[in-house]
């Protein structure tokens, strides 16, 4: 069976191009452009992974972050969490709320399939 | 004659220099070879006496030995130390030792101390800079994201051979918007970065700057707001035309002020009551029952005023500047503390004047008048609200009382000899200075 990422992130061209690249590696990509209803969306769709842009409209990716741990149905869910640099406070802040791992925009998309591949035991 | 710990190295270096021995050194000194090694080696502190008969012997002025403005290198050289906790501890207990055979060592190594500490207050600035305009670090944002997409887009259109041509096309399409965001986001932020005018309809400005800089093109004035004219509905086209929300917003409010300001203060009897009134705005505040930072601005904002004007919170923060020619009004940080502005921001009501001297060329001189004005919207419960506000006149005549020396603000300020200084000026300027060597 397929892993299922769902994927939040409001830059439809950077979300396109993840989407196409996990795609290829046999993952079934779910996106989502804005932060409210995220939480909601991660109980109901169930992923094996998150991927969580930190800057979102309508909830930060921190605060979904932190939910998503508040939560023992998602609290050991891998989150992976893409940041620009010059983020180092928020960064800080999402590895005391428990990120799984971060990704740094610009990132290669070798690296991003070797993390998710990683977080998914794969 | 000041000895410091280093003599006993000097008397060394010179007689190894001499190639004399120890012992007869110590004999044409008068003193025993064991008790000068001890010496040589700065473990027993030598009396005046004792030195100049060694520096006889060793054929030198006294100053020679005794002398040395090393103790502030020495503390420099222990600052050095203590600003690289890891690796291998220095020998903090040779220090002297050290300075004393390798003053030419010693002097690099608290010159790049000294370069270490300043290149770290310049990577705190910028960071502070970023931290604190959130201007600049949304456009930094756009223009990642930018090449994030435009990396990862890229990369996979060279290294998928057998895409489909539909998102062959999705992905050319994409490069094509992404690189034409870049764009328009790197020239904005050369733009910001540089402070330049050039694209001012496009270059990434605070919102208070789209609202001085409209303000200002206008000659500062607002004469739909005026009795007599359309009032602001007129305005609301132009507002319309700035590139912000906030900025929008900013504008709204300070029409309304305007507006409230050019209802309760007319021209006509504003002129007679600051004829009247010998030119106090004080005065003519309480004539018309205003508070004196409206006074001000009416002023500022007269048709030909040369009259700066500029506002802050209670924070210190500038919140409206009106350039006058020759006052540095920064753009960034905070201002001078010396500014008349904040001695009224820390004693509400109180009228403040004063002389004052812009540091630079030709140091041009301004006569300036500060009040802080209170509000508590939320009644006896809320916190007290203050607004401080300077106009800036050209100088008259120069009277007897003193001058105020001021700057525009630290960074970039020439003043080396002022007390209220909280950062080194980029300009170079260091009462401090010490030279490096021994």
């Amino acid at each position: 069976m397929a892993s299922h990422v769902l994927l939040i992130e409001d830059e439809p061209n950077i979300a396109e191009a993840i989407r196409f690249i996990l795609s290829r590696d046999g993952c079934e990509v779910s996106t989502l452009n804005d932060g409210s209803g995220a939480v909601a969306a991660v109980q109901d769709m169930a992923p094996d992974l998150v991927i969580l842009d930190l800057m979102l409209p309508g909830q930060s990716g921190l605060e979904i972050l932190e939910a998503l741990r508040a939560d023992p149905q998602t609290a050991a869910l891998p989150v992976m969490m893409l940041t620009a640099k010059g983020q180092g406070r928020d960064r800080e802040a999402a590895e005391r709320a428990g990120v799984s791992c971060f990704m740094t925009k610009p990132f290669s998309n070798a690296d991003m399939l070797a993390s998710v591949r990683a977080l998914m035991g794969r | 004659m000041p000895m410091t710990a280093l003599t006993g190295s000097r008397v060394r270096e010179r007689r190894l220099a001499l190639g004399l021995r120890q012992a007869d050194v110590a004999r044409a000194a008068g003193v025993s070879a064991s008790y000068l090694n001890l010496i040589e080696h700065n473990r027993r502190r030598v009396s005046g006496e004792v030195l100049e008969r060694l520096a006889g012997a060793l054929a030198v002025p006294l100053a020679a030995l005794a002398e040395g403005a090393e103790g502030i290198l020495v503390e420099e050289l222990r600052s050095a130390a203590a600003a690289v906790p890891e690796g291998p501890a220095p020998e903090l207990d040779r220090v002297d030792e050290f300075l004393g055979r390798f003053p030419g060592w010693a002097g690099v190594t608290v010159a790049l101390q000294r370069r270490a500490a300043g290149l770290e207050r310049a990577v705190e600035a910028l960071n502070d800079r970023m931290t604190h305009d959130p201007h600049l670090s949304a456009s930094l944002h756009e223009v990642l994201s930018a090449v994030s997409s435009v990396r990862s887009t890229a990369a996979i259109l060279a290294e998928t051979d057998d895409i489909d041509p539909d998102w062959r096309a999705r992905f050319h399409r994409n490069l094509h918007e992404d690189s034409e965001r870049l764009a328009v986001g790197a020239e904005a932020l050369v733009a910001y970065l540089d402070g330049s005018d050039q694209a001012p309809e496009q270059g990434i400005r605070a919102p208070q700057e789209e609202l001085e800089q409209w303000l200002g093109a206008r000659g500062w004035q607002l004469p739909e707001l005026e009795p007599d004219g359309p009032g602001i509905a007129a305005l609301m086209p132009d507002i319309a035309g700035l590139a912000s929300a906030a900025a929008r917003e900013m504008a709204a409010v300070w029409l309304r002020q305007a507006a409230a300001d050019a209802a309760a203060l007319p021209a006509a009897q504003l002129a007679e009551a600051v004829a009247a009134s010998g030119d106090d705005p004080v005065r003519v505040a309480a004539r018309f029952g205003v508070a004196v930072p409206a006074v001000f601005r009416r002023l500022a904002m007269r048709p030909g005023s040369e009259a700066g004007l500029v506002v802050c919170d209670g924070s210190g923060t500038l919140i409206f500047r009106k350039p006058a020619e020759g006052f540095g009004l920064p753009r960034f940080g905070a201002a001078c503390p010396l500014w008349p502005l904040y001695a009224a921001l820390a004693r509400p009501a109180s009228p403040v004047e004063a002389e004052v001297e812009m540091a630079g060329r030709g140091g041009r001189r301004f006569r300036v008048q500060a009040y802080c004005a209170t509000r508590h919207p939320a009644g006896f419960g809320g916190p007290e609200l203050r607004e401080a506000a300077m106009l800036i006149l050209p100088a008259g005549p120069r009277g007897a009382g003193p001058v105020l020396p001021i700057g525009s603000s630290c960074r970039i300020c020439p003043r080396g000899d002022c007390p209220a200084r909280r950062e080194p000026s980029i300009l170079g300027v260091s009462p401090t200075a010490v030279p490096v060597g021994g």
